[in-house]
């Protein structure tokens, strides 16, 4: 394996690990929050119990978390060294001011997991709160640091010098508001979906009923009002991208011509020698209305982009297509689930809406996945946008690829471990957690 | 700025060591611990660190936060020639932490209890050896920036008696913290013994391995001897970290735990500073030359904000970190179950 594909395959592996127990890291304690709340105003016990039994799923995931954040940190180094030495003054700040709120999201954590009954109630719910809110702000924070790579701010570089750096521009770059938007509410969705999902999975077999039954309604608000809001958002990034970085929009959308009123491609298969798409179905005139909110308005192509500029075209396409298309099925199920809420309360008790969002369980985290290669394989050929090309940035130390496979090894057997853990946490829900209607 | 932010990053590292070492020790005495007396080896050692040690860990984090934008052409000269100790120091990392929350929070506690627990003990042995190894080979001048075959470059930028000495050195030093921690964690009298046992050996380990530090210094000529000794304050350092420790061995016999710890890490301390403040401000020493945090900062603007971040972030961190450790201190005689 080629010492710059293996470097690129061990950043996208660590990255694609790491995201998913971050996003879980960030949204549980919400979850938590509420869930804990309504025990306290209550009294109803069915409540706490799901509170801790997810309070421990989170300090497993916690610690998953961070120690590939941690592997992260040094990996920016170890893979690109080139980079970093010349992008870590510039978008550093988030990062540093990231390290804040992880401090506080560890120490808060350390009150709420180990503070049952040792503290005043409200001061130890209170803590639950600030892990919740401080892992939200540093997946903000991160998501700038990835902004600014796109959207290169906050320094004049000249003659291969990077001057006038000013770090704080640096942060607030252009697309740092649309993709913290976007990813925030992906963390929801992605979250929210798949614990609703294990909770359904869970009524449907008959498995302690009204325990999973408060869960999963808990899990299911959030990750519908997100999975509604999250086209919205998207359509905002879209547009934002359309702007900043034309060739990312070219390729998601597979656009080889520069034309007015150009057609939304729905599947299809690129061809990157004849350019053109096979077997796609073009909507006329919304590729330039999602761009530019404008029918009529031109959108560039990629025929308007050096070749050497181009990014992979068919992977940005297909990735752009599976994130849409399952944003799309997980809006529907938010949308009959609020009708059902609604109009049709005894939609809520069906088996065939249980099993609609059992079906959606891993959809969320599929189209982050998807998401974030449409973000960074649309990049390429660049590191940071315009600039700095990645191939320059990559580690001169060879062999990386043995590298990769040993990561590959231990975050595979992780990822076992954790599933592994979790089916057991919830087969022990009955011998745990059982409680009978009324009695505690 | 500058050495607001130099002082924070020489802080991190020292809490990082202190901290985060005494982890690690955990880890080393149960892989030293003979097996009738595991058991509750790790229910002392579960109830002492369980709370903090995501924040102990923390440090580390920061540190190379702190390097990485206040300093990036040490961060990425250091990324490139020791890449393989810190890739290795990585998956250390890794699979201690994950196995350490693995074993806590398995539902069913079964066979895989066996797994978690040989993992964490190997890799809190592995972690801290590593770290010692690349700290030994930043300051120990093997790292050639000229030399572009593999071996010279890759391999013995850290591959030495010297840099396995100081990794030793650190295992050692580690186990000795924990140990002196962990007396003060149990009211059990067998196990006190046993924890005083336990850090005396450590001691010793410290000591021989620190005597192996200076041999290969010796061998390989490294003047180890010039910087600690070379100057006022080097000299100072080691006369105080001395000291402490004759006193540490009379105050453990009497059992004062909290003076106990604080001797034990105000030694590691004077340890850090006298290795460190001879050859500052230059924190890696290569062949030829060295890289300076001082000539190698960042530009301005970025240590102005990088200073402002961090003293910012210790008015939030460290009152709610003294908390922390203070009401886990205060409760711990109170009975509690770590599964409820
Ligand atoms: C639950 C996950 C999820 C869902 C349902 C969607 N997205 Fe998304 N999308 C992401 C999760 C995501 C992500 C993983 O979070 C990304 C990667 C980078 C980022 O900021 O968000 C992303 C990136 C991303 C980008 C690239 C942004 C950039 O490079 O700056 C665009 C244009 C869209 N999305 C557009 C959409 C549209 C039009 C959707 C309509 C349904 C949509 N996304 C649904
Ligand atoms: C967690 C979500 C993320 C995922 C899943 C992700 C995914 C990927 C993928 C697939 C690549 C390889 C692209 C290619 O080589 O074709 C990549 C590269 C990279 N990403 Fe991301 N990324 C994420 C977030 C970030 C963030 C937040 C940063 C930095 C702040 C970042 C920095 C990089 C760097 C430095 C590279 C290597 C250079 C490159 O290939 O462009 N990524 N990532
Ligand atoms: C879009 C990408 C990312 C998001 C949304 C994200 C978010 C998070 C969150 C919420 C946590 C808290 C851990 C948890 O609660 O489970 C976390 C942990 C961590 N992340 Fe990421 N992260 C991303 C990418 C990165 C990158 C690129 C780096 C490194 C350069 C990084 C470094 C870390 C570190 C060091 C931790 C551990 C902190 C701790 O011990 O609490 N993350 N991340």
């Amino acid at each position: 394996m080629d010492n710059f594909i293996a470097a690129r395959s061990q950043m996208a592996l660590s990255l694609g690990f790491h995201i998913v127990f971050s996003c879980i890291g960030m949204v549980m304690p919400f979850f938590m929050a509420v869930s804990h709340l309504i025990w306290l105003r209550t009294g109803n016990p069915n409540y706490k119990n799901i509170t801790k039994a997810w309070s421990k799923g989170v300090a497993i995931f916690f610690a998953t978390g961070a120690v590939s954040g941690t592997v992260l940190s040094f990996e920016l180094g170890l893979l690109w060294p080139e980079f970093m030495k010349h992008a870590g003054p510039i978008f550093g700040m988030p990062f540093s001011l990231e390290g804040t709120a992880f401090f506080i999201e560890a120490i808060a954590l350390g009150f709420y997991l180990y503070g049952w009954d040792r503290f005043n109630r409200w001061f130890h719910w209170f803590t639950g709160v600030i892990v919740g809110v401080s892992g939200l702000l540093s997946g903000i924070l991160v998501v700038s640091a990835n902004a600014w790579m796109n959207s290169p701010k906050g320094f004049d570089y000249v003659n291969g010098k990077y001057i006038n750096i000013d770090p704080i521009a640096a942060m607030f770059n252009d697309a740092w508001f649309s993709q913290a938007l976007h990813m925030s509410l992906a963390a929801f969705a992605a979250t929210g979906f798949a614990v609703a999902g294990v909770h359904a999975l869970m009524i449907i077999r008959k498995n302690n009923v009204v325990f999973h039954q408060k869960g999963f309604k808990i899990a299911a608000l959030f990750a519908c009002v997100a999975a509604l809001l999250q086209p919205l958002s998207g359509d905002i990034s879209a547009k934002d991208v359309a702007k900043r970085q034309p060739a990312k929009l070219a390729a998601m959308e597979a656009h080889f011509e520069t034309e007015k009123g150009a057609p939304f491609i729905l599947g299809g298969i690129p061809d990157e020698k004849e350019k053109k798409v096979n077997y796609a179905i073009k909507i006329p005139g919304v590729l330039s209305f999602l761009a530019h909110g404008d029918f009529k308005a031109e959108v560039k192509g990629l025929n308007s982009i050096p070749e050497n500029e181009h990014p992979p075209i068919a992977i940005t396409h297909f990735a752009f297509q599976i994130m849409i298309g399952l944003g799309v099925l997980m809006m529907i199920t938010a949308v009959i689930y609020f009708f059902a809420l609604w109009k049709k309360k005894e939609w809520l008790t069906k088996e065939w809406l249980l099993k609609l969002f059992v079906i959606v369980t891993p959809m969320g985290f599929l189209a982050v996945e998807a998401g974030w290669t449409v973000t960074e394989v649309g990049r390429q050929p660049w590191i940071i946008y315009g600039v700095m090309r990645t191939a320059d940035a990559v580690t001169p130390m060879p062999g990386i690829a043995y590298s990769f496979y040993v990561f590959t090894l231990v975050y595979v057997s992780l990822a076992v471990v954790v599933t592994f853990m979790l089916y057991r946490q919830i087969k022990m829900v009955n011998i745990l957690y059982d409680v009978k209607e009324g009695v505690q | 700025m500058l050495y607001i932010v130099i002082g924070f990053l020489w802080t991190s590292i020292l809490l990082y060591l202190l901290l985060g070492g005494a982890d690690f020790g955990a880890g080393i005495i149960e892989l030293f611990t003979g097996k009738k007396d595991r058991q509750q080896t790790r229910k002392t050692l579960y109830k002492a660190i369980g709370p903090i040690w995501e924040a102990n860990h923390m440090w580390l984090i920061i540190a190379i936060v702190i390097l990485f934008v206040g300093f990036p052409v040490i961060y990425s000269t250091m990324s490139i020639y020791l890449h393989i100790p810190l890739t290795i120091m990585l998956l250390g990392i890794v699979a201690r932490g994950t196995a350490f929350s693995f074993r806590n929070y398995d539902a069913i506690k079964d066979d895989m209890q066996m797994v978690y627990n040989r993992i964490f003990a190997i890799s809190s042995f592995i972690t801290p050896l590593f770290l010692g190894i690349v700290a030994g080979s930043a300051v120990s001048g093997q790292i050639d920036l000229s030399s572009h075959d593999f071996l010279n470059a890759y391999i013995f930028s850290w591959f030495s008696w010297f840099s396995f000495s100081v990794g030793l050195f650190t295992v050692a030093i580690c186990g000795f913290l924990a140990a002196v921690y962990l007396i003060g964690e149990t009211k059990i009298k067998e196990e006190q013994k046993q924890f005083r046992k336990m850090a005396v050996s450590m001691n010793i380990a410290a000591v021989i391995c620190g005597g192996l530090v200076f041999l290969s210094a010796r061998l390989s000529n490294i003047p180890v001897y010039t910087w600690i000794f070379g100057n006022s304050i080097g000299i100072t350092a080691v006369i105080a970290a001395t000291i402490s420790l004759i006193l540490l061995w009379y105050l453990m016999m009497q059992g004062k735990t909290i003076i106990l710890r604080f001797l034990a890490g105000f030694q590691i301390a004077m340890i850090l500073l006298s290795v460190t403040i001879n050859h500052y401000p230059n924190i890696v020493i290569l062949k030829t030359g060295h890289l300076s945090l001082v000539e190698l900062r960042g530009h301005d603007k970025t240590i102005e904000a990088l200073g402002t971040a961090l003293l910012l972030g210790s008015v939030f961190i460290l009152p709610a970190l003294f908390y922390l450790i203070y009401s886990f201190q205060k409760r711990k005689d109170s009975s509690y179950n770590p599964d409820h």
